[in-house]
């Protein structure tokens, strides 16, 4: 059993989780994550690693609320304890001196980039972030960006906001103005990360990916979350997350992620029919 | 490695004897005639009926009552040179505890049964006993059907787990510690071992369930998992600390673990990785794995959905490619969720699948059809990227290959196709790569499994000992169980050396 040490909502329907898991902790890495199960009849859910504290023990992560397993994670409070929280799995983010390293994020990406935005960093390279929100009051953590970042551009759909668009549609304007742009990181929805990648094939720009299948076990034994990156067969919980975003066959990995639409808003329902008033 | 008997070493040898000898065996063995136990038919183990059990997942066998147990153990003979032995893999004393049986001592039976099997409730209901210990039975030999040894380790494994307290016991706090990854068979068993001879285990285990295959493969069907919980409580009581939700590899290196103070490790992580087939389709949605499949099924309980929270498909019709025990835990699984037809897709005849005779039979009378010499070509799916029909081709057998089964061949303009919305594909395992992504100097073999030294089993790095599937790719859970018995040898010596050095 895990303690959750806190619980917090940072904007609508993006919450912040912290578990007291201290082995897992010790071992994060950028890139990274863990598979939380809320009870023995939970599903084992997938969560970008957002951060850690190995001092305390604790492993942090956010997440967007969209079916029953999320909705029930957003009204855990500190106290509670989860079934499960493994990891870290998945292998770490590659962290190198590439220049200058454009992070494009939107939703849990947001918190899902920022180790690595930290490593890469400390490494010597200079971030950019662009990140992706659909209103400016849904940004987070730009508090923790502003000390990394050389430079913070925010896609909103505000009206009357610089770049009243799309991240993927921003990206060659932010990328046009800085020189030795090695790399572009990418996390959020799996529609962000198909649409920014479109965007920098053109350019050449090398855009990794931190994908985002089904999964299960998220140990390499089921190959639910089995994605083709470039025509070979990879498992994402132990090749990945991390892909080559112009390698994906992003129309399978939509298919395949939508594979259980018809159960997910039976589960949903029926949760609701439970639990609301 | 080799899966051939291995003769019992002389510490089993010599406790064998000495129960041999004792005055009540002499006097069991004097009260009846060879002639007449002969004579006596084997039991037949009660089963649930088709129809009823082809619906739900209670398990399918019902065990031996008392009085049945008692009569089939009558059959053994109590052999003076009993070839039942020398089939098992951890050298139970089968005699003994076959007639402590007879005498209608239970739990005396299962005790026996404990002091060299970790699992005797677990082999007793997926052993292949027909090719390990009943297919040296010298019963066989003489009257042709040999004792049905599986169903009375069953009925004496089921009878101690019933009756029995835990033991309770607690390893001294300076004992050596020694960490066991995977709580498979393999790890399983060897943490009992060590437990015993008095080391402080530590197991570590990636999922939330101990039991490997045992908790996320085998339905419930044939394996419930109380049965398996019970045992793996024994082991905790024994001393035996459970790690569960721990990834070696990730969470901790084994140097890590080293430097916590382990001076010994075994490694029993399985062969866990699922093959596909590289044919084209095999990504849609509606192909899984049978590891995929079973785990939703199984280890998550998806078949409760929507009470439970992960999904699992209802499928209308089905097809399990393969012909081993996974494809037909596979394809009785799927019937049992409703599918009709629920379908073996094999590629060989019917001589060749490696399933389990008795598994076979349970499939074909809860409805389930083998379509035998025919490979599927490809996967068809629907707009969304849903399967609908699958492609084979019929074969038929051509010469023998390296494994001396017919290889079997295409016939050239034989394709048809199924229609189906579920694939299940059961090809065959691999070992599991994490672990070796930190350990590069562990030397492995053609296939991706450990190399160890054949009898000690120990591995290229000092202190490491490894056995079962990570060892031999896909085998059973008792020949995982007789390598972990061994290597759990293995390292008290080099732990004693060790020590003296
Ligand atoms: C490596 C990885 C890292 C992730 N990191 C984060 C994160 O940091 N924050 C966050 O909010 N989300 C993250 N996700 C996605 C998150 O796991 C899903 O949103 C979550 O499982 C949905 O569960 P649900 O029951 O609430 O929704 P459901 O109703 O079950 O599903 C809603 C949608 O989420 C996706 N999904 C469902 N089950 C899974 C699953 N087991 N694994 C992956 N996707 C699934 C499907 O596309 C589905 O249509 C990550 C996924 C992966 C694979
Ligand atoms: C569906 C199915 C049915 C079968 N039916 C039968 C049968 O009827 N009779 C029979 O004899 N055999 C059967 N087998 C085969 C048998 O189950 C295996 O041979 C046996 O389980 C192997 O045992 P093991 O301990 O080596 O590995 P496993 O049982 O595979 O256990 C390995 C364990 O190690 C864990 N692990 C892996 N990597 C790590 C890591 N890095 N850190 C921590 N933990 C890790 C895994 O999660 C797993 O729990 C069947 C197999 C399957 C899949
Ligand atoms: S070989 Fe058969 S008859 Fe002889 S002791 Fe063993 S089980 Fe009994
Ligand atoms: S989630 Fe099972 S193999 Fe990746």
């Amino acid at each position: 059993m895990y303690e959750i040490l806190e619980r917090r909502r940072l904007v609508p329907n993006l919450h912040l989780l912290r578990v007291r898991a201290p082995e897992t902790a010790r071992a994060c890495r950028p890139g990274q994550f863990i598979m939380v199960m809320i009870g023995p009849d939970g599903e084992r859910v997938p969560l970008s690693i957002a951060d850690w504290d190995a001092v305390e023990g604790s492993v942090t992560a956010v997440f967007l609320i969209v079916g029953t397993s999320t909705q029930k994670l957003a009204r855990l409070r500190a106290g509670d304890r989860l079934h499960v929280c493994a990891g870290p799995l998945g292998k770490p983010s590659e962290i190198a001196g590439f220049g200058t390293v454009l992070l494009v994020a939107g939703c849990y990406g947001i918190a899902a980039l920022y180790p690595a935005a930290r490593a890469l960093r400390q490494a010597g390279n200079r971030l950019v972030l662009l990140a992706d929100v659909k209103a400016g009051h849904l940004l987070y953590w730009e508090d923790r960006y502003r000390n990394l970042c050389d430079r913070i551009v925010v896609a909103s759909r505000d009206p009357g906001a610089p770049f009243q668009e799309f991240a993927s549609h921003a990206v060659s304007n932010v990328a046009a103005k800085e020189a030795s742009l090695g790399r572009v990181l990418v996390s959020g929805c799996a529609y962000l990360l198909a649409a920014v990648s479109e965007a920098t094939r053109p350019l050449g720009l090398r855009t990794i990916v931190s994908l985002n299948p089904i999964m299960v076990d998220g140990t390499g034994m089921c190959g639910a979350c089995r994605c083709s990156i470039g025509g070979n067969t990879r498992f994402a919980c132990v090749d990945g997350p991390d892909f080559d975003g112009h390698q994906v066959d992003w129309p399978e990995l939509f298919r395949r992620r939508a594979a259980y639409l018809d159960d997910e808003v039976r589960s949903l329902c029926r949760f609701e029919k439970e639990s609301l008033p | 490695m080799t899966d051939e008997k291995k003769p019992c070493d002389p510490s089993d040898r010599d406790r064998i004897r000495v129960e041999y000898d004792r005055d009540w065996r002499r006097e069991l063995r004097r009260s009846m005639t060879p002639k007449d136990r002969i004579r006596i038919p084997r039991q037949p183990m009660p089963q649930r009926d088709a129809f009823t059990r082809g619906r739900d997942f209670a398990e399918v066998n019902l065990g031996l009552s008392p009085e049945a147990a008692r009569s089939e153990a009558r059959r053994c003979l109590d052999c003076a040179a009993p070839g039942c032995i020398s089939g098992c893999p951890v050298a139970i004393d089968i005699p003994t505890f076959i007639k402590q049986i007879e005498r209608g001592e239970f739990a005396a039976a299962g005790r026996t049964l404990k002091t060299t099997n970790s699992l005797p409730a677990v082999c007793g209901r997926v052993c292949p006993q027909e090719t390990q210990c009943e297919s040296v039975c010298n019963l066989k030999r003489a009257a042709g059907v040999p004792v049905a040894i599986g169903h009375l380790e069953r009925f004496a494994a089921d009878f101690e787990r019933s009756a029995a307290s835990a033991p309770c016991c607690r390893p001294d706090p300076g004992a050596v510690k020694v960490a066991v990854v995977g709580s498979g068979p393999a790890g399983l068993t060897a943490a009992g071992e060590l437990a015993r001879k008095g080391y402080a285990v530590t197991v570590f285990e990636a999922l939330h369930e101990a039991g490997g295959v045992l908790a996320y493969g085998i339905p419930e069907f044939r394996l419930p998992k109380e049965v398996l919980r019970a045992e793996v409580e024994c082991l905790r009581g024994l001393g035996v600390e459970m790690r569960l939700n721990f990834i070696v590899g990730r969470t901790a290196t084994l140097d890590q673990l080293r430097d916590e103070g382990f001076r010994a490790f075994f490694i029993g992580t399985g062969a866990g990785l699922p093959n596909f087939m590289k044919i084209p389709g095999e990504n849609l949605v509606g192909v899984y794995s049978a590891n995929e499949y079973l785990t939703r099924v199984n280890l998550m309980r998806a078949r409760d959905f929507p009470a439970v929270d992960t999904p699992v498909p209802r499928a209308r019709r089905a097809a399990v490619i393969g012909g081993g025990n996974v494809a037909l835990d596979s394809v009785r699984t799927a019937r049992r969720l409703g599918a009709e037809p629920a379908m073996i897709i094999y590629r060989r005849s019917r001589q060749e699948m490696p399933a389990r005779i008795e598994e076979i039979k349970h499939a074909e009378e809860e409805g389930v059809e083998i379509l035998l010499l025919t490979a599927p070509v490809c996967y068809k799916g629907d707009e969304k990227g849903r399967l609908r029909s699958m492609v084979c081709l019929r074969m038929e057998l051509g010469a023998p290959d390296s494994s001396g089964r017919r290889r079997p061949v295409p016939i050239p303009g034989s394709e048809f196709e199924i229609e189906i919305d579920l694939a299940v594909v059961a090809v065959g395992q691999s070992p599991n790569p994490l672990l070796f992504e930190c350990q590069p100097e562990l030397r492995r073999g053609r296939w991706g499994t450990i190399e160890v030294e054949e009898n000690t089993l120990a591995a290229s790095a000092p202190g490491v000992f490894a056995g079962g599937d990570i060892v031999r790719g896909g085998a059973t859970v008792i020949l995982a169980m007789g390598d972990a018995r061994r290597a759990a040898a293995g390292i008290e010596a080099y732990l004693r050396e060790e020590h003296d050095s």
